[in-house]
């Protein structure tokens, strides 16, 4: 089924969709932040009490959309490389855009985010004091839960961290903008009167993508160095501005 | 005109390819890229140089034998033009001109600018066919064809498969010929019957032949002499798709 060329843009783009729908959740549930520390950290809390099947279903859901987009993609780039041994001494584009041609650059990119992204977050290697930010805000009962809160605000402090995500999330972006129109076009889902709405809802969702996901880091950002005069402080409460395990704890 | 030729000299496919600069004068703006070839060979049989091969036929722009990459354009810098259909008038005094062969594994080269194309013959060979009673010709009319349906199979029969979309491709994938060879049938009541079996038998032509894989960057069809749709790309995709469900499940 998926062993001819026409079969690997198949997995390209039935991976690509299960990805595509992920980051809009994942970005609806980080707009959540904005609604206080109790929305985001009980929305935080409902996500990790799912069943276990349904939390590891979908977790291996989206590890193999990963793999199968990464390796798929790997393959297809060996195999372009076969088919075009000599470039031409004058190489000229005259239709594709700069994110097309840089799909691979892109995406080995989102890739290591990724990566790092869950050492951050849902492993807490890198920072395991995060393990230790317990709270009894947003939880349904009196039990301490993960306060996803002070981990976004502790987190998007470190200048590093902002601008990589920020950076990803541009790149996540001009991926997105070839990626979700190609997902049509690889499946034969277009004609010739849809192509431009397609094309268009796909720029248009790139975009939406990349705005949902840097808002927040910016909002930090913009808070740690005072950009603005005035702060509507129950979205940063001052008790927010430096949190520690220790204080998180008490 | 007076002008200089970098001209890509080749052996044969084992030895290894290099440019020749040769200065061309009192070339005529009138005449077709192709009638100067043919005065830059007089000047080498003169000089006592072996002539630059290049592939030429019908100079009508409809049979698709000539080639060329020129300046880095596959038929030269002009739109929906093939190579004996561009005149020199599109050229400025004194330029430098690169004449390279359409590259691509697939299509080894010949001599000079010589390439195979047989690739796409063993691709129409696999299914680019309808299997019909020969005999007394049937009735014109008998068989009733949309309006619609017999204008897009006329926009994919234009195609004259001349390489232009795989040499202008980064990934030199045959794609835009191969939906085109099997859309203008599978577009068509008569080629019902095989459509299945002439989708799966092309692609595994295609991929056979070693041509990269579409990454839908639209390149082809920006270098198409004859302005082949990314459409026909979309459908040849969609009823792989079909064909292979189809065989999956029989």
């Amino acid at each position: 089924m998926f062993s001819s060329s026409l079969g690997k843009k198949y997995l390209m783009a039935l991976s690509g969709i299960v990805l595509v729908g992920f980051v809009l959740v994942h970005m609806a549930g980080n707009l959540q932040v904005f609604a206080g520390q109790e929305q985001i950290n009980s929305y935080a809390h409902s996500l990790q009490s799912l069943p276990w099947f349904v939390l590891w279903g979908s977790r291996l859901i989206l590890l193999s959309a990963i793999l199968i987009h990464a390796w798929t993609a790997y393959s297809l780039i060996m195999e372009n490389k076969a088919a075009r041994p000599n470039t031409n001494d004058i190489e000229i584009t005259k239709r594709a855009g700069w994110s097309s041609l840089r799909m691979g650059l892109t995406g080995s990119i989102i890739l290591a985010f990724v990566v790092f992204h869950l050492l951050h977050f849902t492993i807490r290697l890198i920072y395991p004091e995060y393990s230790e930010m317990m709270t009894t805000v947003g939880s349904p009962d009196e039990r301490e839960i993960h306060d996803a809160f002070s981990m976004i605000i502790s987190g998007f402090k470190n200048d590093f961290v902002s601008v990589f995500y920020i950076v990803a999330m541009f790149l996540l972006c001009r991926h997105l903008a070839h990626g979700f129109s190609s997902v049509f076009q690889s499946l034969g889902i277009r004609s010739e009167s849809w192509r431009k709405k397609l094309d268009l809802l796909s720029v248009a969702y790139a975009w939406i993508i990349f705005a949902g996901f840097s808002i927040v880091p910016l909002s930090v950002m913009a808070q740690k160095y005072q950009i603005f005069e005035s702060y509507d402080s129950t979205f940063f409460p001052p008790s927010m501005e430096e949190p520690t395990p220790k204080h998180s704890k008490k | 005109m007076k002008l200089t030729l970098k001209v890509w000299r080749q052996d044969g496919n084992d030895s290894d390819g290099r440019f020749e600069n040769y200065e061309l004068d009192g070339v005529s703006e009138d005449s077709s890229f192709l009638e100067m070839m043919d005065q830059l060979n007089e000047q080498l049989l003169s000089q006592g140089i072996e002539p630059v091969l290049f592939d030429h036929d019908c100079r009508e722009g409809i049979c698709g034998t000539c080639s060329l990459t020129i300046n880095g354009y596959a038929h030269g810098p002009e739109d929906s033009t093939t190579t004996c259909q561009l005149h020199m008038r599109k050229f400025r005094d004194g330029e430098t001109i690169t004449i390279e062969p359409f590259r691509a594994k697939a299509f080894p080269v010949v001599r000079d600018l010589v390439v195979d194309r047989s690739a796409f013959d063993r691709i129409t060979q696999a299914g680019g066919f309808i299997t019909v009673r020969t005999g007394s010709a049937p009735d014109g009319n008998a068989l009733p064809v949309a309006k619609s349906d017999s204008d897009k199979a006329m926009d994919a029969a234009a195609c004259i498969g001349c390489g232009a979309c795989v040499a202008s491709c980064k990934n030199a994938s045959a794609m835009l010929f191969t939906s085109a060879k099997a859309g203008h049938l599978n577009l068509l009541p008569q080629g019902q019957a095989e459509k299945d079996k002439r989708v799966l038998a092309m692609v595994s032509a295609m991929d056979e032949a070693g041509f990269g894989n579409c990454r839908n960057y639209g390149e082809c069809s920006a270098a198409c002499p004859k302005d082949i749709s990314l459409d026909y790309i979309a459908k040849l995709n969609r009823d792989h798709a079909k064909a292979k469900i189809k065989k999956f499940f029989s």
